[in-house]
């Protein structure tokens, strides 16, 4: 774990339910001890309670609800450093924090989000779902409706928060706001009739991922 | 004074959006400490400063749209130096990347109206472009509110939505090589409604299948007489004993694996030149969702290791699931030979299109009591008809009538009464 990596590896570590605040802590860890070599570009996968995290574009009148209101239902409420606007974490939805020294792959923001994309879909087409991108609107599309919300940060080229998947999200959630400032349906693959095992989906989920980005696999 | 550019995040990227400065004029900051953030397509970027010492001057404020390379902030080297800061220079945006110039002696498209000359409006995002291009904007007439009059995604967006001025010339309609979409007058009778994900993928299915496979369907009539009557005698006591009613079906289902274990290659499917013989017996049983809002087939496996109750339960069992969209992943995969029972809506036989990779699907019609001749007499019976699409690449004529003539034998002299 220690030695700077030489080659490209990717680790993934499952942190199951952990809420949201502690999750962005350990981010900034990982973000620093990647920065300094000494951990391999990691794929971060969680689970959050209940939240409604904003973006750095973010615009509070896309929060329908008041934070009082948010409270009351026990939804956190955060602001955040990625980029993109307001969107809301919760059970069913898997989440993935790649931690990536993209001086390593590309050093290209949209092509890191395109690339988030492809896994994504990728990861759809094995459960017969076709997902697909919709220009100016980054995350992944099923149909009109939004499946997977992307939004990144990026320092020195490390890269940190990333994609929110709904497989079986109570979609019930997304009344408290607008995601992404859009207002376009949100759907899941439950919602779309695909009853997909977590475990299931994170497995395909890294799978493409190392194929996307062209990683050996550490684990 | 070292100049601080707006950087270039990726090859397609021609601008970016200042988000947050991260320190005030005057503050001091050290080479590669973070100065300010900048936002591109759903990505947020900490931009380091380029060198040590204090922040001079802001260019540009936080929630401006800019194109890489723009100077939006200068830093002076030592000390005291933002006393002696030059006046601001008067900052045009600093055309990038120059625009590709366009080779002159390339004619123009004639057009009713002349392309504006690309040069003219400096460089624009591709996604400025896209929108003008989509709406047949003439981006010589929009104003640009950006950097330097740099056109920016709202200006174009702006134009969009704006009501297209009366008197504007109608757009010149190149004769179109495919019949023109209705006029807009006739759009109150047609209402337009997407496809559900489910729809287009059935829609892409049949038609791969059609083009897949040569279909041909043969029908065989069958008497049912032997099975109706042990089911008549069975089917008071099966509903009491396991809560659901005994149909047709399972009869067809297990004399359908019985035939297919006698003729493997209506079990087979096709993989480039070579024939797959499926050991197992997986029949996918197909599925209408309520009000005709999709089809789906479930796969009863092992379907020959099952006894009638069991191929009952099983079919009861995936086309609950089915409707109620409950189905695992697992269970519409591997099918090896399928069935549809279109009888149950009252058809008397169709020809079904093979659900691939299969090369074969039975199809089941109603069962009506029709008068029949036996030995010259005139006799009441149950009567069927079997209608098998076979992939005819793969399986003769003579072949599929042996089957289907086996799975209508076995069902004719059906004489054991334990389900």
């Amino acid at each position: 774990m220690l030695a700077a990596v030489q080659t490209r590896v990717l680790s993934t570590r499952d942190l199951g339910r952990m809420k949201w605040a502690e999750t962005y802590a350990l981010q900034a860890t990982l973000v620093e001890q990647r920065k300094r070599g000494e951990i391999a570009d990691q794929l971060v996968f969680v689970e959050h309670p209940h939240v409604v995290t904003m973006g750095r574009n973010g615009h509070d009148k896309n929060v329908l609800a008041s934070e009082e209101i948010l409270a009351k239902s026990g939804i956190g409420f955060y602001h955040t450093n990625r980029g993109g606007d307001v969107t809301y974490h919760g059970p069913g939805q898997i989440v993935g924090y790649p931690i990536l020294n993209l001086n390593d792959w590309k050093r290209d923001v949209h092509a890191y989000v395109r690339a988030l994309e492809d896994v994504i879909i990728a990861t759809l087409r094995g459960f017969c779902v076709r997902g697909e991108r919709s220009p100016g609107a980054t995350g992944v599309w099923v149909g009109d409706a939004k499946i997977c919300a992307i939004g990144v940060h990026i320092s020195r080229w490390i890269t940190s928060h990333g994609f929110a998947l709904n497989v079986d999200t109570d979609l019930q959630y997304f009344q408290y706001i607008v995601p992404c400032g859009l207002a376009r349906p949100v759907t899941s693959l439950r919602a779309l009739g695909i009853a997909a095992e977590h475990d299931e989906v994170k497995a395909a989920l890294r799978s493409n991922f190392a194929k996307v980005f062209g990683y050996e696999t550490e684990n | 004074m070292t100049d601080v550019v707006m950087p270039q995040m990726g090859e397609s990227i021609v601008e970016g959006t200042l988000t947050r400065w991260l320190k005030n004029p005057g503050d001091r900051v050290e080479r590669d400490e973070p100065l300010f953030e900048i936002s591109t397509d759903k990505v947020d970027t900490e931009i380091p400063s380029p060198a040590a010492g204090v922040l001079a001057e802001v260019l540009v404020e936080a929630g401006k749209t800019v194109a890489i390379n723009t100077v939006v902030a200068r830093i002076s080297d030592g000390g005291g130096a933002a006393a002696i800061a030059p006046a601001p220079v008067v900052q045009a945006a600093a055309p990038v990347a120059p625009p590709p110039s366009a080779p002159v002696t390339a004619p123009a498209p004639v057009a009713a109206a002349p392309a504006p000359a690309a040069e003219d409006l400096g460089p624009l995002s591709p996604l400025v472009r896209r929108i003008a291009r989509e709406n047949n904007i003439d981006l010589s007439t929009v104003t640009g509110t950006g950097a330097g009059g740099r056109i920016t995604k709202d200006d174009v967006q702006a134009v969009v939505t704006k009501p297209a001025p009366v008197a504007a010339p109608p757009a010149a309609t190149p004769a179109p090589a495919y019949a023109p979409p209705p006029p807009r007058a006739e759009a109150a009778k047609i209402r337009v409604e997407p496809m559900s994900t489910m729809r287009k993928k059935i829609a892409e299915h049949m038609v791969h299948s059609k083009q897949t496979s040569a279909h041909v369907t043969t029908v065989h009539k069958v008497d049912m007489t032997n099975v109706a009557k042990i089911r008549d005698k069975a089917k008071g006591a099966f509903q009491a004993q396991y809560g659901f009613s005994l149909t047709f079906l399972p009869f067809v289902a297990a004399a359908t694996c019985k035939a297919l274990r006698e003729f493997p290659i209506l079990n087979a499917s096709i993989d480039g030149g070579n024939i797959l013989y499926h050991s197992d017996i997986n029949i996918g049983v197909a599925v209408a969702l309520d009000n005709g809002s999709g089809l789906i087939v479930p796969v009863i496996a092992n379907a020959d290791e099952k006894n009638v109750t069991g191929l009952q339960r099983s079919i009861v069992d995936l086309a609950a699931r089915a409707r109620s969209r409950q189905l695992k992943p697992d269970e519409v995969k591997g099918g090896t030979f399928a069935i549809t029972n279109f009888g149950s809506f009252g058809s008397v036989f169709a020809t079904p299109v093979i659900n691939q990779p299969n090369v074969a699907i039975l199809g089941v019609g109603t069962i009506e009591k029709t008068p029949v001749v036996i030995n010259d007499g005139i006799a009441i019976r149950s009567i069927c008809y079997l209608a098998l699409t076979f992939d005819h690449r793969l399986i003769d004529g003579a072949l599929a009538d042996m089957f289907t003539g086996r799975v209508k034998q076995i069902l004719e002299n059906w004489t054991d009464s334990v389900l």
